[in-house]
């Protein structure tokens, strides 16, 4: 029997007010839980977004942990970023934690007074790490908001900033 | 109906297994209500309160055919609520792009050869 490996992100909705990731990684899962955890590696993956700049990447991984972390637009230096707390660290398989929304300069739709619970479980078999993340917002309206707006939305107008100026340097 | 609406009307009436299964009927093509009721173990009636909320919500209406009144799929609402959701599915799908070029890039190299900066 040949595992198959899910290696395309998967979105599902469990419930009104979660939203799930699933991803399949070549990889075992203590790399990549070191991915997730451990803030030099955390920052190369994370926050590698064209246009973007991650200056504040910083992580305790513990239970009662605080974490925060900022993005800045290279274009015209609006921030924003998500801070918050490890509720449940249990290495290389399960954590939780609590994630504000800070909306800086940049702004957006999500909330920021309640925190997202973000469940995030790590299992691995014939070498390939299976990875959950799962999003609960509190309520629907603020699980559209993430998903409708929020970071999707200023990433996306970060890469339509960088059409539009290859756009120009070819025109002009 | 708002476009945020029209998206909790169409989950709604996909959170239903019988819902779905009849959409995935009516994907090969147009079906009656008796057609549709055989392969459940349900009443007419049951199906038909299905396929009311169906059609509120967008995803199936009624052929112009007077006798049988065939349903048939409606592709635009669904192809608008995969849409939110792929838009969301390809943010996430570009930050684990680069997490397996990372996780890559650790294992040609093990991490055990931590090296010291002097």
């Amino acid at each position: 029997m040949t595992t198959t490996i899910n290696d395309k992100a998967q979105i599902s909705l469990p419930s009104d007010t979660e939203v799930r990731v699933t991803r399949d990684f070549k990889a075992p899962r203590k790399l990549v839980w070191q991915a997730h955890t451990e803030p030099e590696l955390f920052q190369r993956w994370i926050g590698g977004y064209p246009g973007w700049s991650m200056p504040v990447c910083e992580m305790d991984v513990r239970p009662g942990g605080k974490f925060r972390w900022r993005w800045r637009s290279d274009d015209d230096g609006t921030e924003f970023g998500f801070h918050g707390d490890y509720r449940e660290v249990d290495a290389p398989g399960k954590m939780v934690h609590a994630e504000y929304y800070d909306p800086g300069d940049f702004g957006g739709a999500m909330p920021t007074d309640n925190p997202a619970i973000i469940r995030t479980t790590f299992t691995e078999k014939d070498g390939i790490t299976t990875l959950v993340v799962s999003m609960d917002y509190g309520s629907k309206e603020a699980r559209d908001a993430a998903i409708s707006t929020g970071m999707t939305d200023g990433m996306e107008t970060s890469y339509d900033r960088l059409d539009k100026l290859v756009g120009e340097q070819r025109g002009g | 109906m708002t476009p945020s609406q029209r998206l909790d009307a169409t989950f709604a009436a996909l959170a239903d297994p019988t819902r779905r299964a009849i959409l995935a009927r009516l994907a090969q093509g147009h079906a009656s209500v008796v057609e549709l009721a055989e392969p459940f173990a349900m009443s007419q009636p049951a199906i038909s309160k299905h396929l009311k909320v169906l059609e509120q919500a967008g995803l199936i209406s009624t052929a112009q055919d007077a006798q049988r009144r065939p349903r048939k799929i409606e592709g635009a609402r669904l192809a608008e609520a995969t849409a939110w959701l792929e838009e969301y599915r390809q943010f996430w799908e570009r930050r684990y792009s680069a997490l397996d070029e990372l996780l890559g890039q650790l294992q040609a190299k093990p991490p055990k050869s931590k090296r010291k900066r002097r």
